[in-house]
């Protein structure tokens, strides 16, 4: 039931907002609202189990384990949404003056510095608000390198077919147009087209490392070389940076720039879909070009002081890619984590996550369940696929998911990468004991002996969830994105 | 180990399952010449040490009374909104990708869709964007992309538009040769007029911004220019402060027809100033163009028994489908804020709102008094305002600002940083949560620093 069927007009929590009115006479009559809009009215109480009861119909990675892959569900600590909740942080303005902001931009210089050193990069500009601008940050800088050195013939980003959908959508964003380039049967990217492809059109490669087939690019140094020596630029997706953290380097692999998923490598939570952070990493050619602002650090008095770098520091930047300073809550939460994890913490990420995974692969192997890429080993994420499942049984991937949910297990991303098909992308994370992963497999092997007693019954699937498969085509074919009035009564 | 549960047992057991003897050979792939080295970062702390680190940090930040406007209020929260979001069921979910298992968002942000509709009066809104000003950017892509008249890749902004927004929309934009040209402001009113916006005319332009109130809380004249506009083939983009549209004409009423889109910055709605995020962008528009819409939209359906759920929809226009073609490169909304602000007004409803609304305009108009009553302070403008304003000082802005900082006032921006031409210029605005005893102590350290 929707908030506003519970609503009755005149009713309304009185506590929340100003008890007395203050009536408006100085603003024209033709720039008044004439009829009040239509929202709620409800009192505090039915607000807040409507929603209380609306957040228990979420999966979350407090309530399940969430193997969605390429996502990185990891375990979003409490203290670090808590610090963040602290008053002094929430009550800062943006643009209040840096003589009263020292807390949080020493908080910001820090997380800076560290995340620096944990990629191998020269510079980190901590403002980008997701992964997507993170990327729209990367090319940006990729474009204004190659202007300022009056190179305008550069009108390419090459992106291999694996890629993540927000590369091409970038590309575009920033004025590119966008040559893909196939992968081989081992999941690397193939170098013969890759040859073939560049030149000098080539303003850039896009890659993610371990790719999103689940598997460490091997030839990752002759790429490197291939597309700088054509004059290009090499930019990281650092969506699976859980993968290397603290195993390899972006910045020693020969990437130019990356970005990092704060919500992903540095356990923020997800919100739902949001708010992430992607903050960039650059290495010496395109540190004249990082997006503001950026905090930087004066000795003064032999005391730190830190202020915000901006245009007058940075004569070449991008400049500012949102209102204020990025998603800066999300920024301490990350923070918080990286300073728990330290020195040591930082190379356990990609020890464990890898470990997670290598097992799980290994086990669901041992089931019988059919690996895109034997023989590889796993990283951060492996990838099984069900088409002997889909065309034997009847049952797909999708079906597979569905049935998932039953066994109170998140489904993994299905259906991508697109290049395998009937595919599931699996990742465990770090933070999962080995008891859940084996309770995964376990309803993995229940639901493929299901599939072969009753494969009518998988399709079907879910059943024990706060509704059914829903119609899709009917929400696309007759929009129904907002409730009015008029429509209920 | 800091998250990660394994026992040396369990290690064991996973490597004898998986077949070799240790966590390093899972490497193997890798080049060994590319390995890392140790970091030199801090060691790992508690997080009893972590907190006091914060806690300490976040002091040195605290006790200032706040009267920066300029896009991000400083409104009451009612303890509800973040007790009831930072449940882990919403903290802690993903994209509802699995429609099945994620009812609870999706419900939450169909209503949040409703209830940002309802507020601009516009048809459909979409799940959020990152903030105000990357979601102006999305307004003018996605205005070039619906306006079928014209083929022009220029919007006209007038620079009474915040010109934080104008810069992160122009460095958004550019790198697709789409140029945002300045529209100057009349200097008596701090308005937009018709007069300025003349030599436009028979001159291709896909949109018009308008912003109401605009950066300096001044309102414009937007029945007006809405239907110049439209009467010169051009789309409207309304940027507007949702706390506003309680008592202000919403966006969807402006002129005969209408704005055709309508974005701003969520954060009066239930979300703390928390440095300038994370906030979200709202952005509305009329159905004939939501399929140029950016970002996820949710909508309502039935399951295979007929009983009413959500889920994702329209999702063709999206770069997970449709990759290079896709309307935008967004990804992620802001869905935490989003919910938060989806509970702050189900809290306050449109006669909380009201409330809200009317109260901060009354304080500004207040402490407006209070302050040009000391000699050679003035309203910088003479056309009305909605709940922030412009005052002319007799001395440099900056400086005066600095010494009222060093009083623990933060008495509003230093104008003349964005607008060369407003000198000794501040904009401030004084919200609900200021009480008449805030409001005189501003009068008394701004008059005692004037005097000095």
């Amino acid at each position: 039931m929707l908030i506003y069927e519970k609503s009755q007009a005149g009713r309304r929590s009185i506590s929340q907002a100003p008890l007395t009115s203050t009536k408006v006479s100085d603003i024209p009559e033709g720039l008044l609202r004439k009829k009040k809009a239509a929202l709620a009215e409800v009192s505090e109480m039915q607000v807040v189990r409507h929603y209380t009861n609306l957040s228990r119909r979420n999966f979350s990675i407090d309530t399940q384990f969430y193997p969605l892959g390429s996502c990185t569900m990891k375990y979003n600590p409490r203290g670090a949404h808590k610090s963040a909740m602290i008053p002094g942080f929430l009550g800062r303005h943006p643009l209040a003056p840096e003589s009263q902001s020292q807390g949080f931009l020493s908080c910001m210089y820090d997380l800076q510095e560290i995340l620096k050193e944990v990629t191998g990069m020269k510079g980190v500009s901590l403002t980008p608000m997701a992964g997507a601008q993170g990327e729209f940050a990367g090319v940006a800088m990729i474009r204004a390198y190659h202007d300022s050195r009056e190179d305008f013939e550069r009108t390419e980003i090459l992106i291999p077919s694996a890629a993540h959908g927000t590369n091409p959508a970038t590309a575009v964003m920033c004025g590119y147009k966008v040559r893909e380039i196939p992968v081989d049967k081992n999941g690397d990217v193939d170098l013969a087209a890759l040859k073939e492809a560049v030149g000098p059109e080539t303003a850039g490669l896009m890659m993610t490392n371990p790719s999103t087939c689940g598997v460490f690019e091997r030839s990752i140094k002759e790429i490197a070389s291939t597309v700088h020596d054509a004059g290009g630029l090499l930019y990281y997706d650092g969506a699976n940076l859980n993968a290397i953290l603290g195993k390899v380097c972006p910045g020693d692999m020969g990437f130019d720039v990356m970005h990092m998923n704060l919500h992903k490598t540095f356990a923020t939570p997800h919100g739902g879909g949001g708010p992430g952070a992607g903050p960039i990493g650059v290495g010496d050619r395109l540190l004249p070009y990082m997006p503001t602002p950026i905090v930087g650090k004066d000795s003064v008095d032999g005391k730190d002081v830190y202020r915000w770098l901006d245009e007058k520091d940075i004569p070449q930047t991008i400049g500012r890619l949102s209102t204020y300073m990025g998603n800066a809550g999300v920024l301490l939460r990350a923070y918080y984590y990286a300073r728990l994890l330290g020195r040591e913490g930082m190379h356990r990420v990609a020890e464990y996550s890898t470990l997670n995974a290598n097992y799980m692969m290994k086990r669901c192997e041992n089931a019988g369940f059919e690996l895109a890429y034997p023989g590889r080993r796993a990283t951060h994420e492996f990838i099984i696929t069900l088409s002997s499942q889909a065309k034997n049984l009847g049952v797909n991937a999708m079906d597979f998911a569905k049935r998932l949910l039953d066994y109170g297990y998140h489904a993994p991303t299905t259906y991508f990468p697109l290049l395998v098909p009937e595919c599931w992308l699996i990742e465990p994370t770090e933070t999962e004991s080995p008891d859940e992963l084996d309770g995964f497999v376990e309803a993995m092997i229940k639901i493929q002996k299901e599939s072969e007693e009753n494969a009518e019954m998988v399709k079907a699937a879910p059943y024990n969830q706060t509704v059914r498969r829903l119609d899709d085509v009917k929400a696309a074919r007759e929009l129904d994105l907002k409730w009015s009035p008029a429509q209920e009564s | 180990m800091p998250y990660i549960p394994h026992t040396d047992e369990d290690v064991k057991s996973m490597l004898d399952t998986i077949g070799v003897d240790s966590i390093d050979d899972l490497f193997d792939e890798i080049p060994k010449d590319i390995l890392a080295k140790n970091f030199d970062i801090p060691e790992g702390i508690s997080e009893m040490e972590m907190m006091r680190l914060m806690s300490e940090r976040a002091a040195a930040d605290s006790n200032v009374s706040c009267f920066i406007g300029a896009g991000a209020y400083e409104h009451h929260i009612p303890a509800a909104v973040w007790d009831v979001v930072s449940r882990g069921e919403f903290l802690t979910a993903y994209t509802p990708y699995q429609a099945e298992a994620s009812q609870g968002t999706l419900q939450v942000i169909y209503e949040y869709q409703t209830n940002m509709a309802n507020l601009t009066a516009m048809d459909v809104s979409n799940a959020s964007l990152y903030d105000g000003g990357s979601g102006m950017a999305e307004a003018a892509l996605m205005a070039i992309r619906a306006n079928r008249k014209s083929k022009s890749r220029k919007v006209l902004v007038p620079r009474t538009v915040n010109p934080l927004y104008r810069d992160t929309a122009h460095n958004i934009v550019n790198n697709q040769n789409i140029e945002l040209v300045d529209v100057d402001f009349d200097k008596q009113g701090g308005n937009t007029t018709l007069e300025s916006l003349k030599q436009y005319e028979g001159e291709d332009f896909a949109a018009l911004i308008i912003a109401q109130p605009n950066f300096f809380g001044v309102l414009e004249e937007v029945n007006e220019l809405t239907d110049w506009a439209h009467a010169n083939g051009m789309l409207v983009i309304a940027v507007v402060n949702p706390t506003s549209l309680a008592l202000l004409a919403p966006p969807g009423e402006w002129g005969e027809a209408g704005a055709d889109i309508a974005i701003g910055e969520g954060q009066p709605l239930g979300v703390p100033l928390s440095s300038g995020g994370p906030y979200f962008g709202f952005i509305c528009c009329k159905q004939k163009i939501v399929r140029q819409m950016p970002g996820r939209i949710i909508g309502r359906t039935v399951d295979m028994e007929g009983k009413e759920g959500f889920t994702l929809t329209l999702q063709a226009r999206e770069q997970h489908i449709r990759r290079s073609k896709a309307t935008s490169n967004i990804c992620t909304n802001q869905g935490l804020v989003m919910t938060a602000s989806t509970i702050y007004v189900a809290l306050l409803g449109a006669d909380g709102l009201s409330l809200v609304a009317e109260n901060c305009h009354e304080n500004t108009n207040q402490l407006s008094k209070l302050l040009t009553s000391i000699d050679g302070v003035e309203t910088a403008f003479d056309r009305p305002v909605f709940h922030e304003q412009v005052i002319r000082l007799p001395a440099s802005s900056a400086s005066v600002l600095e010494k009222l900082a060093e009083a623990r006032i933060q008495g509003g921006i230093d104008l003349s940083t964005y607008y060369p031409e407003l000198e000794n210029c501040v904009l401030f605005c004084a919200t609900e949560t200021k009480t008449n005893d805030d409001l005189v102590a501003y009068q008394k350290a701004l008059a005692s620093v004037l005097a000095s």
